[in-house]
């Protein structure tokens, strides 16, 4: 795998049980309903800030996670809606986050892009880019170091790749045979910056081949490819033998951010990516296999807007954190 | 007590930390094989083998990072930074990760993080080897910032570092690492929580840390032969800052003057001053004076560094200044 020859692309076959498929389809519409929300609520002025949307790389998150267990660390970026939502986050406190309140997953303290939950081991959003990276080695130096079986995930975009800190952290997780797995979604664009524009070596895959890391590329927009190329990774990295990286060729749908005209592509370019959109075409294979029926899909979409009108509530109903606790968890308290 | 130099000091805390605690590890540039740049680390190589004395490639960010994700992971890292400038390298994980992680994230996680560095002059290494750069660490909520200026600091405030649940910045003055004094060897971790009076005066306030505490001491014993009486306050914490030892010194005296090798403008110096204007305005019965480097990039030439730094008779001259003629 180490060979320095083009990165194989992984494709799998549709090779799947019927329930964890419906599964998977759950966790990538109720991503893109959540979102949708959110754009809608950012409209309305309830969400403000920056708003990253993740919508048209589902598969990434979803079909990454499944082949994670609950003792792994997760690390992601400032667009970690789908990530911190297939880890199993509660929609609630993730909506009431956003919305600034108290009941938010990080107490109105991050929003958007710094949502942590330490009991599902997601160790954050992180919106300097690349700035996760470091991390992500040293929770699983932290993990060799005290002999457990665990992997951690680390999830970065293409425009993480230009800095220093990619360059860094592979080379040391590499030296230190680390069980890092580093996962890159390249949707293409750093920001605006169109990937061939910022990189003089596109292929990232192969840039961790110059590390003596396995690096593959992987069609992002299609979750089992995802799911099946991250459960090999997984145990490549698990059994010890050190890092392992995925790029995972996706492709973000909606703007940058809420405040991105979107000067940097073509609507042609947007059109052709939507015909890969990962939830239709997944439903679609799903409806042919005999898997799922059109009443099926109706009822999930009832379903994942019932859990998204929820955490809504959960968000307008909450408290906001009064202003006398402005300095607390600055330090740890003592006792 | 035993005479002790200050790198023998912070190798002791080292080394009883390493065999105390399976958590403590200690990484960065050299500090293996090598023995530490300042050989602070001689020796534990040997004694605690690679897995815990950890030899870093040059990425200064990534390993301090990954000492974060260590602390993350229930480590309780100490992390070596060859010195403050290259520490500019690493600033991004301490400043947008180490100090924001718990705040950012609703309180859930501890950084339990210990990062040393030598900074400071005085060796002739120019301007990319020699800075004082205390003051931007010690702007930052979330890190605490030490500064030994004794032997027996060196020791106590490491081991009173890796007590701390947070992250804890401790500066080490370069040209102190030779410097022996009397010292326990196996004294217990410092109070971290307070100033200290290193001598007592009447007549004078002289606020200082780090590198020019010693550097003060010997000003002040040149101005009690010339009938002025100095109290000198070694600050310690550089964040938080101890102003109570300082004002209730200030209440007694009426005059202050802040030592500090960092550049005047935006120092920790002006940051004292402002405080005791805060705090003691109307038991000054002079304007605050301050000793600091000169406002240029550390000279190599052994004159023009003297030149740049706080030395002895400026600190004699400035308190001579800001006090009343005798006799």
């Amino acid at each position: 795998m180490t060979a320095l020859t083009a990165p194989a692309q992984v494709s799998a076959p549709l090779a799947f049980e019927p329930d964890h498929a419906l599964l998977l389809l759950r966790q990538m519409l109720l991503i893109r309903r959540f979102e949708e929300k959110c754009a809608e609520l950012y409209s309305q002025g309830k969400i403000r800030g920056f708003l990253h949307l993740y919508i048209g790389e589902e598969a990434v998150a979803v079909g990454a996670m499944q082949a994670l267990t609950a003792d792994d660390g997760v690390v992601a970026t400032y667009r970690e809606h789908g990530h911190a939502l297939a880890r199993g986050m509660p929609a609630g406190a993730m909506m009431a986050e956003m919305y600034g309140k108290a009941n938010g997953c990080s107490r109105g303290r991050g929003g958007s892009m710094h949502l942590f939950d330490a009991g599902r081991r997601f160790f954050g959003g992180y919106a300097i880019v690349g700035g996760g990276l470091p991390i992500a080695v040293g929770l699983a130096l932290a993990d060799r170091l005290q002999a457990r079986p665990r992997v951690t995930a680390c999830f970065f975009g293409d425009g993480a790749v230009a800095e220093g800190e990619f360059h860094e952290s592979l080379n040391l997780a590499a030296l230190w045979k680390l069980p890092v797995l580093f996962l890159c979604e390249n949707n293409r664009y750093a920001m605006g910056t169109a990937l061939e524009r910022h990189q003089a070596q596109p292929n990232i895959a192969a840039k961790a081949v110059a590390y003596g890391i396995p690096g593959m590329q992987v069609d992002g927009m299609d979750v089992v490819a995802v799911e099946s190329a991250t459960r090999r990774a997984v145990e490549s990295v698990r059994a010890g033998t050190g890092p392992v990286l995925l790029e995972l060729l996706t492709y973000r749908f909606r703007a940058h951010s809420m405040y991105d005209p979107e000067l940097y592509r073509t609507k042609e370019e947007v059109a052709q990516w939507l015909v890969r959109d990962p939830v239709t075409t997944f439903t679609r294979r799903l409806i042919d296999a005999g898997i799922l029926t059109d009443a099926d899909l109706s009822a999930l979409e009832q379903d994942v807007a019932a859990a998204i009108a929820a955490a809504v509530a959960e968000a307008e109903a909450g408290p906001w954190e009064p202003v006398a606790d402005l300095l607390k968890d600055v330090h740890t308290p003592r006792p | 007590m035993t005479t002790l130099s200050y790198r023998e000091a912070v190798r002791s805390a080292l080394r009883d930390s390493l065999r105390a605690d399976p958590r403590v590890f200690l990484m960065g540039e050299d500090v293996g094989r090598y023995g530490g740049a300042y050989a602070a680390s001689k020796g534990l190589l040997e004694e605690f083998g690679p897995e815990r004395v950890r030899d870093t490639p040059l990425s200064e960010s990534t390993f301090v990072g990954a000492g974060i994700g260590a602390a993350l992971g229930g480590m309780r890292p100490i992390v070596e930074v060859m010195t403050v400038n290259f520490s500019l390298l690493a600033l991004d994980q301490i400043v947008n990760n180490a100090a924001t992680l718990r705040h950012m994230s609703g309180g859930q996680f501890s950084i339990p993080l210990v990062i040393r560095m030598a900074t400071g002059a005085g060796r002739q290494l120019a301007a990319q080897h020699s800075h004082s750069l205390e003051v931007w660490y010690a702007h930052i909520p979330g890190i605490t910032a030490l500064a030994p200026a004794t032997v027996a600091d060196a020791r106590g405030m490491l081991l009173a570092a890796l007590r701390e649940p947070d992250p804890v910045v401790i500066f080490e003055h370069a040209s102190l690492y030779p410097m022996e004094e009397e010292a326990d060897a196996h004294a217990g971790p410092a109070d971290i929580t307070h100033a200290v009076v290193r001598r007592r005066g009447t007549d004078v306030t002289v606020v200082t840390y780090g590198g020019s505490l010693g550097k003060t001491l010997a000003a002040a014993e040149r101005l009690q032969v010339s009938g002025i009486s100095t109290e000198v306050i070694d600050l310690r914490s550089l964040r938080p800052l101890d102003m109570e030892t300082v004002l209730a010194s200030i209440k007694k005296t009426h005059r202050a003057m802040i030592v500090d090798e960092g550049w005047r403008t935006g120092s920790l110096a002006a940051e004292v001053s402002a405080r005791i204007m805060e705090g003691a305005f109307y038991d000054l019965d002079a304007p605050v004076a301050r000793v600091c480097s000169a406002e240029v990039p550390m000279p190599y030439a052994k004159h023009l560094e003297d030149a740049a730094l706080p030395q002895p008779e400026a600190i004699v001259d400035a308190v001579t200044a800001l006090c009343p003629r005798r006799g």
